[in-house]
């Protein structure tokens, strides 16, 4: 199988002498479904925020989708985070926008027709069942519902990748379960590879997943 | 809503600041208005022994206009009605030549002393009445009033950049998730901004014709136009074709500004 990511001797930090990754050295294989777990700070999200590049490595190198992103030139990363989905814990939806804006958002960036755009914004609000509050905007939903806006919004143009930080960490129950589907849903049916940072991995969830753990900057595969 | 919500911020601030500019546009049209009507009612008078070749001089002097001979005749005829055509000719070839000098432009009180000095210069040229105690006294009058206009004109500028930096945080702010969000996505700065300069230009639009339509009002007010009219000063209070490109470009070029300064000055978080 394809890789992915690939990650050697990745080091991270904030400030050049507090590294909070040090010297990783992992791979992904394009697909896959992978959960980074954690305590808080310990890095987890760090090691996300790089894999999009909103951190540059200190040290080593970082290859996402066939991209090295130390020293990626901005058009290069633009490129890139074409082809990814990212969900946040705090949604990340644009707040003046309506939800069918926000969802489109992937698809106006990758120059999507019209039509094609209006069509998929309705499959996907009917996918995580909120084709009743279109044309609502974010702050008229509730939390849980924000989030399965922020899921389809990642879903919308069919990534190579989705990057998910803490995706059901603000959610009740049945939110939770929703978003882990979708994520599910995506890795089995369209064979998009999933990287999800969490405190905790869903007992529900029946996926082959790999399991990393950071503890104290190092990253480790748990068995 | 929202989006007049959106709009309002910016336009009241363009408002205020196109509000200033044309006021000092008008204070600047009414003083040189003021200004002309001083010059046109100034003149020197010169005494001369000798007939002038008033074409030479004219060339020789700066700031002159015209050069005209005082008609004797008639302005003796004015004191004294009943002086006979004997005793007018005597009188004619006694008195000497009187001239009236209007210039081009309303003198400053070291250009009057320096074309008297030259006026001093030419040959048969007795004596020149410059009128110089009454030109002094309106003339640091006219120097206050400009004082006062380029005092008014900083504490505009100072004001506008307060509003324009106070809107740009305000802006910052507003924008900066959106931005962010849409980089997160792999959106080009252009398109990430497009927003904020679709909203700088439509709100200079808007304000340029909020404060065109405020003018045109101000323009119509009997109130000032009496007050105008008493002090003799005829003045255009806006000029749609040469005001409104102005205002205009001024407002276009102060939230373009404010729109880049956002745009290069912004920094992804997430």
């Amino acid at each position: 199988m394809d890789k992915v990511i690939v990650a050697s001797d990745l080091s991270l930090a904030y400030e050049k002498d507090e590294m909070i990754i040090k010297r990783a050295s992992f791979s992904i294989e394009s697909g896959s479904f992978v959960f980074i777990t954690g305590a808080s700070g310990s890095g987890k999200s760090t090691l996300l925020k790089s894999l999009f590049g909103a951190l540059s490595p200190v040290e080593g190198s970082l290859i996402v989708g066939g991209v090295e992103l130390n020293g990626v030139s901005r058009s290069k990363l633009n490129l890139l985070r074409r082809h990814l989905g990212i969900v946040f814990q705090d949604y990340k939806l644009i707040n003046e926008w309506t939800i069918d804006k926000n969802i489109s958002l992937p698809l106006i960036i990758n120059g999507y027709e019209k039509s094609v755009t209006e069509t998929q914004v309705e499959t996907l609000l009917k996918h995580v069942r909120l084709k009743h509050q279109s044309g609502k905007y974010p702050l008229e939903l509730s939390g849980g519902e924000q989030q399965r806006v922020a899921m389809a919004r990642a879903l919308a143009h069919n990534p190579i990748m989705i990057l998910a930080d803490e995706p059901t960490g603000n959610l009740d129950d049945y939110s939770a379960q929703l978003i882990w589907n979708l994520l599910a849903g995506a890795n089995e049916q369209l064979k998009t590879t999933v990287v999800v940072v969490t405190h905790r991995i869903p007992q529900t969830l029946n996926v082959d997943y790999k399991h990393y753990h950071i503890e104290y900057g190092n990253l480790h595969e748990v068995n | 809503m929202k989006s007049i919500k959106n709009h309002l911020s910016l336009i009241v601030a363009l408002v205020s600041i196109l509000f200033a500019i044309q006021t000092f546009f008008i204070t600047d049209r009414a003083l040189a208005a003021y200004e002309e009507t001083l010059k046109s009612h100034y003149s020197l008078v010169v005494v001369s022994d000798k007939k002038l070749d008033l074409a030479a001089l004219k060339k020789r002097l700066p700031y002159v206009e015209n050069i005209t001979e005082i008609a004797l005749e008639s302005a003796v005829r004015k004191i004294d009605k009943n002086i006979s055509e004997k005793n007018m000719r005597l009188l004619l070839t006694t008195l000497p030549h009187f001239y009236k000098i209007t210039l081009k432009k309303y003198p400053t009180s070291k250009e009057i002393t320096k074309l008297k000095k030259s006026l001093h210069a030419i040959e048969g040229i007795k004596s020149v009445e410059d009128f110089k105690e009454s030109h002094d006294l309106t003339y640091k009058l006219l120097l206050l009033f400009k004082s006062v206009v380029t005092v008014f004109s900083l504490v505009v500028f100072v004001i506008t950049l307060l509003l324009i930096s106070k809107e740009l945080r305000i802006w910052q702010y507003k924008h900066k998730e959106r931005m962010n969000i849409m980089g997160l996505f792999g959106a080009p700065k252009w398109l990430s901004s497009a927003v904020l300069f679709r909203l700088a230009i439509v709100d200079a639009v808007i304000s340029s014709i909020l404060v065109m339509i405020l003018f045109g009002f101000i323009a119509n007010s009997r109130w000032l136009l009496s007050k105008l009219d008493a002090i003799g000063i005829k003045i255009v209070i806006f000029d749609v074709f040469k005001d409104f490109p102005l205002l205009f470009f001024a407002a276009l070029f102060l939230s373009l500004i404010l729109a880049s300064t956002i745009v290069f000055t912004h920094k992804e978080e997430v």
